[in-house]
């Protein structure tokens, strides 16, 4: 929690018509559970009202037991089981009520967090481009639980708050009018307090937060560092930097430590100094009203049970107002964190498939650019006015420097993106006629960033087929050469990937994605050649399964394996988002251009 | 605990400064109360506004009285605590810094990485609160009760007897709260795998269409997480309630002893008032009591992760000569049927010996895991060798003092680190190296272009791990480091993989021209890295199975030669 204190610690000031916008959104959510939300302000009132009644009734037991002719025991013993059933009522309800907030936020947390993760899947691939994982994470899991927070915590303490203030002064009005002059001094001095911790305390606080923050953040950079920094024996330099910010760190702490040691003692220097007031006028009050000096039912007349009840509610009167700041403070970043929420579900989804979008059935594989152009920003075009035929059956090897736009292709045949203009035909086909799921399903796909998920190997592998048996499994493992691997673990198919788990390579992962593709039989593959760190040996065996899956179908192949480049039917040279040589091997190594510089360089 | 009283012994002096100036604080407020009974009680009686309008300056001199020495008090604890951590912290990263790799290992990363965040927080804000709260809540606690005890001990008796029952409830419920919430945090983090996973393969997901099978791989996730907050939730917010009614039975029952009582003149109506604002003390600080005892636990295991470390002892030392003699014969580097083990079990490595002369050059070939970087390990003395010996100039590298032997190397790792400041920074590493060396080191290691590309050049910032730059830009600033100083002997960790073949050959006929008296080791996957290298070493599992010049190796070991043919091309664009 500490190790990132500063995560949107800097909520934006929101104009009011987002705020408006925002509130109404929420209140839609409370309102599918406005039956429950009724009980639970039902709850609130009620438990609140007997929280305000004790009180009393103790004011009226005192009173009882300070009667002039002697203990009125009667009286106090009817008192003490009010009391006593006011105080009991009152916890059981404020369990209930708490209960039935944490099911209500719980109920409504769960639709949002469903909604925005459903919202994800139909976004646009371009959306996962430009968004950082941990900032989608974040919104997921920390903007929601502040907002939960907020809906299952702070409004009833919100609507506590108001009660029992209105409440207590209604009570003490009724005790002593003269005695409510007393808050003319201190509210003043609580609003002054609490207007001081909002505006000088808390940026302090923020401050201390960043600034340890960005220290624990040096450490772990450092800490991954660790073995260079000894190898070049760096350490005091090192550490004599983390001082630096380690007394930075501290400083930012005892700053807002100073100013923030005045919080506590005043709280409390408000609240006593609420009730010498109160026992300096009671007190006086109070010895008019025994001497006879002030008649009973003067507005001047107080008993001792009047002083003693006084003081309690004006306990409870104090306690809301030092908190009000808070509340705010908290319902200030629940709505930021709203708004962040909103926002996702606010985005454009994948612009849907044409009404009359036909399935791609019975695909042969023949794959045709014409004329495409297409840039991520429309500053930068990636690719201009290219054009090229993909016969059935075929293999392209498309070759280039990095950010020539090989993957932009890929991006392209799969409609992760589409053209600015031009057009893309599969078996004559223009692609923006065809459903998306049966243009995707046509291909299979090895990218190069192997993606498992947390399961078994059999779930990973049986992913793109659901209905594939163990055999067809087994099968597709044995074609992408890990099968042995696989059947060597303790826990075979049934192993868990997982990153504290078993320990598989790079390569091995590779393999899996590898059988996973094994168990398609679509006509047409995209293969995107890893430059891997993979051992040897590994690398070998990938090979082969590479080759093994590329049989018989249309290949695009992002190449980076001469073997792979020198047997392909069809090579694209791709530099700066042209196709610039196209051709087989030996073609374009007649031509002696690009490719052929390339190729020559490995032998000097 | 020991381990925070020896940090916390140079403080003692002005601790104890301000924990007195605490106890007059807290006992100033603890006197309000018992002014307030004393107005009522005697006071009121006598009639005099002069009398009653001075109690109740009183009070409120009290009141302000604990509002100041409280404050005061605060602030010197706010100090000591500061300038506490400072020196843990600061103590605890530069043992860190220190330990050797097989301390590292037997750590982890992420475990010193918490000790120094999350430790040294918990550790830190248990020494604040212990001197603000760990002194008034007890004072106020026992002060509390003392002076109840005096006013009326029967009453106070019947009101103490629930104090037990606060501070079990709470903790038997706090003590089945908290693995529920590492539960929920559990949850939490599976879900949030999820979508990681997720927004990560969101190709593949939308290239298969398995949206619908993810809503539902989410759902089962989002309904656990829900069942499990819920669940903690429904139990913790027992704790409230629970401790408001305890409170307020214990009021109750005072009132209703009291009524005999003041009949029977043993008491007053007035004592009763006073013993509920002391109530509501004594309540208050029996929470803060509960608090402290769940930080305790906290901070004590706190402490003592941070003592583990502190407390360490160094295990690689310098040792005589006497006791590991040198081997004189003129090699620069030379190992002798070395052997070593991380766990000590089985050998990582075995019966590893060749000989360097002074600016040969070495290329160490093999698959992942076959002990290439430990071999780097053991000569950099990273690691101590669990046979034989490794020799540098002669002498047994254990020793040689650490400040003699690290600057005889240049070294770049694989997935070695950059972090957040400049390029020069990151190439000097604080090592304060004149700009021009920096400048001709980044020209060798062919960074130099790259370099001058970035606007601000040589000044321009790097983000964290060196994410905004490419992995073969990564690996020619490594480069640029490791030749920097113009050490004896630069290691080069397979640190030009993601290098394309011309770059990678350019990079290497520079060394060879500008680095001639340097003795060069190249760890590589890739046969063209070390194919001209004048000795050769094939690794397989520990073991040298193939050793000579390249030529020597294709004919004499047919896994080099099986890994030649492969990687013919290999590399042939980026």
């Amino acid at each position: 929690m500490n190790n990132n204190p500063n995560k949107h610690a800097d909520n934006p000031k929101l104009d009011k018509k987002t705020k408006k916008s925002i509130l109404i959104r929420l209140f839609g959510y409370i309102m599918k559970y406005w039956y429950l939300f009724l009980v639970a302000i039902a709850l609130t009132l009620l438990s609140n009202q007997l929280s305000l009644l004790g009180p009393e009734y103790s004011g009226e037991a005192i009173d009882a037991i300070a009667n002039e002719n002697g203990v009125d025991f009667a009286a106090v013993k009817e008192n003490v089981i009010k009391m006593l059933i006011c105080y009991v009522c009152s916890a059981v309800m404020s369990y209930l009520l708490a209960v039935l907030m944490i099911k209500i936020s719980q109920k409504i947390v769960r639709t949002m967090r469903k909604q925005l993760f459903e919202k994800l899947t139909t976004l646009p691939v371009s959306f996962f481009d430009t968004t950082a994982t941990g900032d989608i994470i974040s919104r997921i899991s920390y903007d929601i639980d502040t907002v939960n927070a907020s809906l299952s915590h702070d409004l009833i303490q919100v609507m506590t708050s108001i009660y029992t203030v209105v409440g207590s002064l209604v009570f003490m009005w009724k005790i002593s009018k003269p005695m409510i002059l007393v808050f003319v001094i201190t509210v003043p001095i609580s609003i002054i307090f609490t207007r001081y911790r909002s505006k000088k305390v808390r940026p302090l606080f923020k401050a201390r937060s960043k600034k340890l923050g960005e220290l624990n953040g040096y450490a772990e950079e450092m800490l991954s560092g660790c073995r260079t920094i000894k190898a070049y024996n760096r350490e005091d330099e090192i550490c004599s930097r983390f001082g630096e910010r380690n007394k930075d760190a501290m400083d930012a702490y005892y700053n807002a430590e100073f100013y923030g040691a005045t919080l506590g003692p005043s709280v409390n220097f408000i609240n006593n100094l609420s009730i010498s007031l109160v026992m300096i006028l009671g007190g006086i009050l109070y010895m008019y009203s025994q001497s006879g000096v002030v008649a009973a039912g003067s507005i001047f007349f107080i008993t001792l049970g009047g002083v003693a009840k006084f003081v309690q509610y004006s306990r409870k009167f104090a306690g809301p107002i030092s908190e009000f700041s808070n509340i705010l403070h908290e319902f200030q970043s629940a709505f930021s964190a709203a708004e962040r929420i909103f926002h996702i579900l606010d985005e454009d989804p994948e612009a849907p498939d044409k009404k009359d979008a036909a399935s791609l059935t019975e695909v042969k594989g023949e794959v045709d650019f014409k004329n495409v152009t297409f840039g991520y920003t429309p500053e930068k075009t990636i690719l201009r006015d290219v054009s090229v035929t993909a016969q059935p059956g075929k293999t392209i090897a498309i070759v280039g420097p990095t950010g020539a736009g090989k993957t932009t292709i890929i991006n392209l045949l799969m409609r992760f993106y589409d053209v600015n203009s031009g057009e893309i035909r599969v078996d004559g086909a223009e692609t923006r006629d065809i459903t998306r799921s049966s243009l995707r399903g046509a291909y299979t796909m090895v990218l190069q960033d192997t993606w498992l998920f947390h399961g078994t190997i059999f779930e990973n592998i049986v992913y793109g087929k659901e209905n594939a048996t163990m055999e067809e499994v087994k099968k597709a493992a044995k074609a992408a050469r890990i099968d042995s691997y696989i059947e060597h673990l303790p826990d075979g198919y049934d192993t868990i990937l997982s990153d504290e788990g078993v320990n598989i390579s790079k390569g091995q992962r590779q393999l899996i994605t590898i059988a996973r593709a094994m168990l398609s039989d679509s006509p047409m593959l995209i293969l995107d050649e890893a430059t891997s760190n993979v051992d040897s040996r590994t690398e070998i065996k990938i090979q082969e399964a590479m080759n093994e899956l590329m049989k018989g179908r249309t290949c695009f192949v992002i190449a980076h394996r001469l073997s792979t480049i020198q047997n392909a039917d069809l090579i694209l040279v791709i530099r700066d988002g042209k196709i610039t040589e196209q051709g087989n091997h030996e073609e374009l190594l007649r031509l002696g251009g690009f490719y052929s510089t390339l190729y020559n360089s490995q032998f000097n | 605990m020991k381990f925070l009283i020896k940090y916390l012994k140079p403080f003692f002096g002005i601790m104890s400064v301000g924990i007195t100036i605490k106890v007059i604080g807290t006992v100033a407020e603890l006197f309000i109360p018992l002014i307030l009974t004393h107005i009522l009680d005697n006071v009121v009686v006598t009639e005099n506004i002069a009398k009653i309008i001075f109690w109740g300056g009183m009070m409120l001199l009290c009141a302000a009285a604990a509002c100041f020495f409280n404050i005061w008090a605060n602030r010197m604890a706010a100090k000591v605590s500061r300038r506490f951590s400072e020196r843990v912290r600061r103590d605890l990263f530069s043992r860190t810094m220190r330990l050797s790799s097989a301390q590292v290992d037997e750590f982890t990363v992420p475990s010193l990485e918490s000790r120094i965040t999350t430790d040294t927080y918990n550790v830190h804000n248990f020494v604040g609160m212990m001197q603000r709260m760990g002194i008034r809540a007890p004072i106020m606690l026992v002060g509390g009760i003392s002076i109840t005890l005096f006013m009326d001990a029967y009453l106070a008796l019947a009101m103490i007897v629930t104090l037990p029952f606060i501070f079990v409830t709470v903790y038997l419920i706090s003590r089945r709260g908290v693995p529920l919430y590492s539960k929920v945090q559990k949850a939490t983090d599976k879900m949030t795998r999820v979508v990681r996973e997720d927004t990560q393969g969101i190709r593949v997901i939308k290239a298969l269409s398995k949206e619908e099978y993810e809503h539902r791989r989410y759902d089962k996730v989002n309904n656990e997480l829900s069942a499990s907050e819920q669940h903690a939730g429904f139990i913790m917010s027992g704790v409230h309630p629970v401790m408001t009614l305890f409170m307020n039975a214990g009021l109750v029952m005072v009132v209703a002893l009291a009524a005999n009582r003041v009949s029977n003149n043993q008491s007053s109506a007035s004592t009763v008032i006073a013993f509920m604002q002391y109530f509501t003390q004594i309540s208050m600080a029996m929470m803060s009591v509960t608090r402290i005892f769940t930080m305790y636990t906290k901070c004590s295991a706190s402490a003592k992760r941070i003592a583990e470390v502190v407390e360490a002892p160094d295990d690689i030392t310098l040792k005589s000569e006497s006791e590991f003699p040198g081997c004189e014969n003129g090699a620069h580097i030379e190992f002798k049927d070395v052997s070593f083990s991380y766990k000590g079990k089985q050998n990582d490595l075995e019966g590893i010996s060749f000989s360097l002369s002074r600016g040969e050059s070495l290329g160490i070939i093999g698959a992942t895991g076959s002990g290439k970087s430990t071999l780097i390990r053991l000569l950099m003395r990273l690691y101590d060798v669990s046979g034989g010996a490794v020799y540098i100039g002669g002498r047994d590298v254990r020793t040689i003092p650490a400040e003699e032997l690290y600057p005889m190397f240049g070294a770049a790792f694989q997935h070695d680190f950059l972090y957040a400041e400049t390029v020069e920074e990151n190439i000097d590493l604080g090592r304060h190296l004149p700009h021009e060396d920096i400048v001709n080191a980044a020209k060798i290691a062919q960074a130099h272009d790259f370099i001058c590309a970035f606007p601000e050049g040589y000044s321009h910032m790097l983000s964290q791990k060196g994410t905004n730059i490419s992995g073969g830009q990564k690996q020619r600033l490594l480069i640029s480091r490791a030749i920097a100083a113009r050490p004896e002997i630069l290691v080069l960790d397979d640190s030009s993989s993601a290098l394309d073949y011309k770059t990678d050959a350019n990079l290497r006929a520079a060394l060879r021209e500008n680095m001639s008296g340097t003795t060069l080791i190249t760890v590589a996957q890739r046969v063209s890295s070390v194919k001209d290298c004048t000795l050769i070493l094939v690794l397989d599992e520990g073991k040298i199975i193939g050793k000579g010049t390249h030529e020597e190796l294709l004919s004499s070991c047919p896994e080099y030669r099986e890994i030649s043919d492969s990687q013919m091309g290999g590399a042939f664009v980026e």
